[in-house]
């Protein structure tokens, strides 16, 4: 942010796909992709004289996050129509929730940067159907309607307005995807859409009590898209402001290739949606039993178990963090761990290499592509001292790309550890004969000396030497 | 007696003595269809040709000696906004002119399934939205009594084509009186079921919570016969009451003893016809004499009823045509310069002037500011209509109204005066806002040898009783005996 006498008021709108086998309405499969059109029948296709039925499975799904998210679940809740025009929408209205939505008053806890905790409360969330997708100018001149996602199942995250920084907007996001992800209701996979986030932005003086008029922000694809956006919105504000000017309530997209944001529609249009009670649907009623069943079958969540990671295996709060913020990471580890009885070792090959290659590769942990069985097996090969810690790093490379047993890979690749005394002392004779330089700088004292004369004999082995060897027999030389 | 002129119990009886033949059926209404369909035009789509075939097809197994249901092969006529899949299914709309739905209807796979033919399509007000069929966007149908008068609405195709022989018995639809009101014009028994008996899925949805697809017939027995088929659970529908199945033939019984009969007063004051009040006053008399009690009751809030139901039905009705905006199917305007335009064009040439005012008043009652004042205070009147019936069948066990303030009236007189044309329903609306069954039997003519029909009302799902009571009062009178509609021109 540019002036700092400002602070910006956000509240997110996180609209998620719940990974339900039907749609909401009818059976069609809510698979992502194929054929344009082939998810359908006369029902998501809006034919005359369909009626919606409504997928039990998307109620329990919306429970469960209302659960997870410290929601008050409505025993009484019921579906409305929000009426609008537009081609992706094949019966002019959308059958979401408006006054009475199956979750409110929750909220997520998320850590600021200083390490202290702040609940981020959330209105609500309510279910609703998704839109389908419109093609632009693939063929001539005109728009193509592909109605395969209309109908899939939406979970309508609210917040309150009580994020203040980009960082806390990240942690809420990493916090909200992480929780759907753990009780296995939604993908929340960004890049195919199944995981959507609108921002409302406002900025005010610091010190100042009233909020100051929001823009609503849309179609960031990516946490990225996101932050930067929200740095481009509150400057925007700011210097609308700084010039005496006023902020305008309106709907602005963001444009990723430009940077900037545009505004949606003009006044002309606002909206009138006119929502009212779906009169072909029924009212959801939930008991008291069936509320109690779905708290009881809430898995482990994110928080507990990171408390577990501290406790149990003496991990640090900001491993436990970063290990927990997504359940295929946490989960690997913890099979890793159980073979291996190393949960330090595995969390640093976690975080450290593994974390490093996916970001490489832009990849989510779940595009891992080996086995928490190899993985206990990489690291225990290390403890054995059959290969260096080098080499382990070479062997996770190698994982990513031919996942197969480590062992295997090694052999293969001729990359066990040289343990033998005669073949390292050859190795450090060779060594030392080379560098006198380094000889005569660790008798005058300095100590580095010794690391880089390891460094050389393990670039010799092509990091195949046993270091603890390495370092004993040169110490031992060195002393002579 | 001509074969068109049976009830389709009597043509069972006569298949069952081998007197007829199913081909001699099919046969005998193609004729029939072919000399008077011109003077009625009820039909908008016309399977006789069809029909003839599959009956024959039918019959050859009845004398190879398989087994059949005992409606296999009885033709019926389809009000057309009933999707019939690979028939078009056009809602008397220029928008559906060529639609052809891919699915059938609910209703129309239960029809199949008893080997029932369907002989054709039939005429209505578009979209159902209308008292007379005059709004049809293709062709006026006639009153068979009187050719110049209207059969009523919206299913007014159904009641012309079951007073006409042109078909043995068929189905309409009611949102506000549009199966009661042609029936009691045309002389014909029709039935609103209880909301929730009959599956709506794949009935072209005008209100959605005021629909019900119902029988039209030409006498009570009929009626019980094709509520039989008709009703039941459906998974499609989940507005549709899941209850054990009832066979309502049983309630074909001659007789009303100790019957309670409430007589409400608002439905036989100012704007009722006269000669109507009469007949209605003679048949309480009938019941009377039958052994059932009578008296007089009130219903305040049905005075709101008709206010309350033109809110309820505009407002839903405004939101389930949105979809017919042009782009997947129906009519597309070949004018459009942008999406805007495609919207407005196709809206605008594609719907007639009563749907696209029942549209506008919808979105009105919906709109931002107007909603309280407008849609939620109908649903509170709604909520009272139901408390008031509620009341009234502690006391009673059905009741007992005209089933329009008029006989039939003349084409054009009512067409382009939409206020006076809506006060045709005051008398059928408060069914539908409670979600009540009515049944409309006729009780008389008038002076000009017009029908009269009278209409009864009951509890939900009551609809056994109303049978009885209608079912005893048609045996005393005996009408079907007494009058036939004469085609005057």
């Amino acid at each position: 942010m540019k002036n700092n006498d400002y602070e910006i008021v956000m509240g997110l709108e996180v609209h998620a796909e719940l990974s339900t086998k039907t749609k909401i309405f009818c059976s069609c499969p809510t698979e992502f992709g194929g054929e344009p059109n082939t998810h359908t029948c006369p029902i998501c296709m809006a034919m005359p004289g369909t009626l919606p039925v409504l997928n039990e499975k998307v109620v329990e799904y919306a429970v469960k996050a209302g659960l997870a998210t410290n929601c008050e679940i409505a025993r009484d809740s019921k579906n409305d129509r929000k009426n609008y025009f537009y081609p992706d929408l094949p019966k002019s209205y959308q059958i979401s929730q408006f006054d009475k939505p199956l979750c409110e008053h929750g909220y997520i806890e998320i850590e600021t940067g200083e390490g202290e905790k702040k609940k981020i409360r959330l209105t609500r969330i309510h279910i609703e159907e998704d839109a389908g997708k419109l093609n632009h100018n693939e063929f001539g001149g005109g728009s193509l309607v592909d109605l395969n996602r209309a109908g899939v199942p939406l979970i309508e995250i609210v917040s309150e307005p009580d994020l203040r920084t980009t960082e806390e907007v990240d942690a809420y996001l990493k916090k909200l995807k992480s929780i759907l992800e753990y009780i296995e209701v939604s993908d929340c996979k960004m890049q195919e859409g199944s995981f959507r986030a609108d921002v409302n932005v406002s900025v005010r003086k610091k010190g100042e009590e009233k909020y100051g008029t929001r823009t609503e922000m849309k179609n960031m694809n990516s946490f990225r898209s996101i932050i930067r956006a929200i740095e481009y919105e509150a400057d925007r504000q700011i210097d609308i402001l700084e010039e005496g000017g006023t902020i305008e309530q309106e709907t602005l997209r963001w444009d990723d290739v430009s940077g900037k944001t545009f505004s949606m529609r003009d006044k002309e249009d606002a909206q009138d949606y006119r929502y009212f009670p779906d009169p072909d649907l029924v009212a959801i009623r939930l008991s008291e039993e069936y509320i109690q069943a779905m708290k009881e079958s809430l898995p482990e969540l994110p928080e507990s178990r990171k408390q577990r990671y501290i406790e149990e295996y003496g991990l640090s709060q900001k491993d436990s963090n970063l290990l927990t913020a997504s359940k295929y990471l946490s989960n690997l580890f913890e099979e890793a761990e159980a073979i291996c009885k190393s949960p330090k070792a595995v969390a640093n090959w976690l975080l450290s290499d593994v974390s490093r290659i996916l970001n490489e590769k832009e990849l989510e942990p779940d595009a891992i592509p080996f086995t928490a069985e190899q993985l206990a097996k990489m690291i225990q090969l290390i403890e054995k001292g059959t290969i260096s810690s080098a080499i382990g790093k070479k062997v996770i490379t190698e994982l990513f790309e031919n996942p197969k047993d480590p062992e295997e890979i090694i052999k293969e690749k001729g990359w066990i550890q040289i343990s033998d005394e005669g073949a390292i002392g050859e190795v450090v004779k060779k060594v030392l004969e080379a560098n006198p330089q380094s000889i005569a700088d660790y008798k005058a004292g300095k100590d580095k000396a010794l690391g880089f004369l390891v460094g050389q004999a393990m670039k010799e082995t092509k990091g195949k030497a046993n270091p603890q060897m390495l370092n004993k027999m040169f110490l031992e030389e060195l002393k002579k | 007696m001509e074969i068109t002129e049976l009830t389709v119990h009597e043509l069972q009886d006569k298949l069952k003595k081998k007197e007829i033949t199913l081909p001699e059926i099919t046969k005998a209404y193609a004729k029939r269809i072919e000399e008077k369909e011109k003077d009625v035009q009820a039909f908008l789509t016309i399977l006789a040709e069809d029909a003839e075939k599959q009956s024959t097809e039918i019959q050859q197994k009845v004398d190879k000696g398989e087994e059949i249901g005992s409606l296999a092969g009885i033709p019926i006529g389809i009000k057309d906004n009933i999707c019939t899949k690979g028939i078009k299914t056009t809602c008397a709309s220029k928008m559906l002119e060529n639609f052809v739905s891919p699915y059938d209807a609910t209703v129309m796979e239960k029809i199949k399934a008893e080997g029932m033919i369907t002989l054709g399509k039939l005429n209505m007000d578009e979209f159902a939205m209308g008292a007379s069929t005059e709004y049809s966007a293709f062709q006026k149908t006639r009153n068979p009594w009187n050719l110049n008068a209207v059969p009523g609405g919206s299913s007014g195709g159904s009641a012309a084509a079951v007073a006409a022989d042109l078909v043995p018995w068929a189905l309409g639809s009611d949102t506000g009186g549009s199966i009661r009101q042609p029936a009691s014009f045309c002389g014909v028994v029709g039935l609103k079921p209880t909301y929730g008996l009959v599956s709506r899925y794949g009935l072209v949805a005008f209100a959605s919570s005021l629909d019900q697809i119902g029988p039209i017939t030409k006498d009570v027995e009929d009626c019980a016969m094709l509520l039989n088929v008709i009703t039941g659970h459906d998974e499609k529908d989940t507005t549709s009451e899941n209850r054990e199945k009832v066979d309502y033939t049983k309630a074909i019984r001659n007789d009303v003893k100790g019957m309670r009969i409430g007589i409400p007063k608002e439905y036989f004051g100012e704007g009722i016809d006269k000669e109507v009040k009469e007949a209605l006053e003679k048949a309480i008399q009938t019941y009377q004499e039958l052994g059932a009690t009578v008296e007089e009751c009130s219903l305040d809030i049905a005075n709101y009823a008709l206010a309350t139901y033109y809110i309820i039905a505009c407002a839903e009705a405004s939101s389930n045509l949105g979809r017919f905006d042009g782009i997947r199917y129906g009519y597309r305007t070949p004018n459009y310069n942008n999406l805007k335009e495609l919207y407005r064009h196709s809206r605008s040439e594609g719907f007639g002037a009563e749907v696209k005012r029942r549209i506008i008043l919808g979105t009105y009652v919906l709109s931002s500011g107007y909603y309280d004042a407008y849609y939620k205070k109908a649903q509170q009147v709604r909520t009272l209509v139901k408390k008031e019936f509620e009341e009234a069948f502690q006391k009673y066990d059905f009741l007992l109204t005209p089933t329009a303030p008029n006989v039939a009236f003349e084409i054009g007189t009512k067409s382009n005066n939409p206020l006076e044309m809506y006060l045709a329903d005051i008398c059928t609306v408060s069914v539908n806002i409670a979600g009540l069954p009515g049944i409309s039997i006729p009780c008389g003519v008038n002076s000009k040898q017009m029908p009269i029909g009278m209409q009864l009302i009951g509890p939900k799902f009551s609809e056994e009783t109303l049978l009885q009571a209608a079912y005893t009062f048609e045996q005393k009178i005996e009408f079907r005996k007494k009058y036939r509609p004469e085609f005057k021109k």
